[in-house]
């Protein structure tokens, strides 16, 4: 439940707007954070603390492109692949990261740690090729930077694992 | 000249607030708080400031058109950035924060708003929570909260989070999306100065229009109006990418050329010749590289004399070797994407563009489908509730203006078809023309 966890944030969010409806865009994002995805519980919770139908906040779930409705690789890369980036190669930086990660177009490794998507444009055009990591922004890439970049995320997830046991 | 706009790249952490205060920040604020608000609406109206989003139309006039009734009013800064090429507020918003502040407050001011909400795409999730950060300074500064500067006024600020679709960037998506709706455009009437956010009175503005505003207040109209052109005066930020050796944010004059620009930007990459040019990213009319086109200003009239327009002057380089097809086809996916679903022309409009588009890419269409996708094309226009419904025609119908037989080329010697073409509302060039008003 996200009530209990993030009992702090949610009275913020809701401080924000004379309405409670308003506080569906960003107590979605929490839901996300807490359950992986957007998942059915959390449709649930949200439309609970805004006392308004999960159909209606389902809705706005699926309007919205960040709002993950299936489980995703915990390293989620979303590609701009729009003209000014593919001005400057990013089609075939896309094309040669599903080759190295041996995956198909929205697939996620076997492994269960990277999602790649393409995604439209993300106002970084300055400074393609670029993906988005989990909301964060890697910009200036090639495929020699992103080879490095995908062993140091796999060693980061790997320490992550060990203490914890899973 | 200093930049007016983009002063990080003079003035190292200048978008913090006390380096900010230091180089003069809030005088304008100050100032302002001084006026009464019908004064500093005057001012902004003198000065012919205007909206630097893509209509550029009068930031005062706008102000003034919102009525003196009691109850909330509110500002909604459009820090929504997504059109294909553009990333100008992004460097206001991250670099710049505190000047977009203190403008959004003056506007505020101005208004008499009690709460600003700052709606930023929610790509740009850590730039939103540095507003916060510099917004609470600006709290401990005695700039947000109750009774500002000692007037007897208060204004709070919110930050809030897109999730990922250009049609919030439709002033009346947005409000929706602040709302907890769909982002779809609303109909207008009534206008968001009349009844805006939860229906209340509301200016809408964009994150580098309101970046203008602190140095009008303080040096004032005639300053601002020295700069650049009459009809346009200002500075204004170029957004400058594809194919271009620098690219990056370019801070000019209004009326300065493409020449200039693309000089300023090293000129076209690996030394090639240029080909054409995207004035207003994916959502303005495609320009050819003529001498004419070089040497235009670049002012919101000039441009749009070409047949296209200036937009938020996300300025797209294309070389000699760039297939227009591909190029038209790549924006229409990306409209075809982003189209809300509201009204149907747009919606069922951008699909049939995408499907025949990429089936002459793929080289199974016919000369018959060039013929089909424009007539789809000047069929869509003027039909929407927003402009998204006419931005997803201009790639298409610029595209064929000027590099028809590339279209051409793509498809098999013209076999008996029969005609499916409906009657053409009006001419080709006359719509390509009304595109992205």
């Amino acid at each position: 439940m996200l009530k209990e966890k993030y009992a702090e944030q949610i009275a913020k969010i809701f401080a924000k707007y004379p309405d409670k409806r308003s506080a569906i865009m960003p107590l979605l994002y929490l839901a996300q954070e807490h359950y992986g995805y957007v998942s059915p519980e959390g449709i649930n919770d949200v439309a609970d603390l805004c006392e308004i139908d999960p159909t209606q906040v389902k809705s706005i779930a699926g309007f919205y492109t960040m709002y993950r409705e299936t489980p995703k690789g915990k390293y989620w890369l979303q590609v701009c692949t729009d003209l000014p980036c593919a001005l400057v190669g990013a089609d075939k930086f896309h094309h040669d990261l599903l080759e190295h990660l041996g995956i198909e177009e929205g697939g996620t490794t076997p492994d269960g740690l990277f999602t790649v998507e393409h995604v439209m444009c993300l106002a970084a055009c300055d400074r393609a090729p670029m993906l988005q990591c989990n909301f964060r922004f890697v910009e200036h890439l090639d495929m020699e930077k992103m080879k490095a970049l995908l062993e140091q995320w796999r060693a980061e997830a790997a320490a992550e694992a060990q203490p914890s046991g899973d | 000249m200093a930049n007016i706009l983009l002063r990080d790249q003079e003035i190292a952490d200048i978008g913090t607030y006390d380096v900010y205060v230091q180089h003069g920040g809030y005088e304008g604020l100050k100032k302002a708080l001084s006026m009464s608000p019908k004064e500093v609406i005057a001012l902004v109206k003198e000065s012919n400031l205007r909206g630097r989003g893509g209509a550029g139309f009068s930031a005062g006039m706008k102000w003034s058109f919102v009525p003196e009734v009691e109850g909330p009013k509110y500002v909604v800064v459009n820090a929504d950035e997504s059109e294909p090429g553009t990333f100008k507020d992004r460097q206001i918003l991250e670099k710049n924060t505190q000047q977009l502040i203190e403008g959004a407050l003056i506007c505020a001011y101005a208004i008499q708003a009690s709460a600003i909400y700052i709606y930023v795409r929610g790509e740009f999730w850590d730039i939103g929570f540095n507003i916060e950060r510099e917004v609470e300074k600006a709290r401990a500064g005695g700039w947000v909260g109750e009774k500002i500067g000692g007037a007897d006024w208060g204004c709070e600020i919110y930050v809030h989070w897109g999730a990922g679709a250009y049609i919030c960037g439709e002033e009346s998506a947005m409000l929706n999306s602040i709302e907890g709706k769909l982002g779809q455009p609303r109909v207008r009437p009534p206008f968001p100065a009349v009844a805006g956010l939860y229906a209340r009175p509301t200016v809408i503005n964009n994150v580098e229009t309101l970046a203008n505003v602190p140095p009008i207040i303080v040096n004032g109209a005639a300053w601002y109006k020295s700069i650049g052109t009459e009809k346009s005066p200002g500075p204004k930020i170029f957004c400058m990418s594809g194919h271009i050796a620098k690219p990056g944010n370019y801070e000019l004059p209004l009326g300065s050329t493409f020449r200039q620009l693309i000089e300023l930007a090293g000129g076209v990459r690996d030394g090639k010749q240029l080909k054409a040019i995207l004035p207003s990213g994916a959502s303005g009319p495609l320009l050819p590289a003529t001498d004419k086109v070089l040497d235009t200003p670049l002012t919101y009239e000039d441009v749009a004399a070409l047949g296209s327009t200036l937009g938020s002057a996300s300025v797209i380089i294309l070389d000699e070797d760039t297939d227009m097809v591909w190029a038209a086809l790549k924006m229409i996916k990306f409209f075809r994407h982003e189209s809300c679903g509201k009204c149907t022309p747009c919606r069922e409009g951008t699909y049939w563009l995408e499907q025949r588009l990429s089936a002459i890419y793929h080289k199974t269409a016919t000369k018959a489908d060039v013929a089909l996708i424009e007539s789809v094309a000047v069929q869509m226009q003027g039909k929407s509730l927003c402009a998204l419904g006419d931005f997803a025609t201009s790639p298409v119908l610029s595209a064929l203006k000027y590099w028809r037989d590339e279209f051409y080329a793509y498809v098999e010697p013209a076999k008996p078809v029969p005609a499916t073409k409906a009657p053409a509302r009006k001419p080709a060039a006359e719509a390509a023309a009304v595109a992205g008003d």
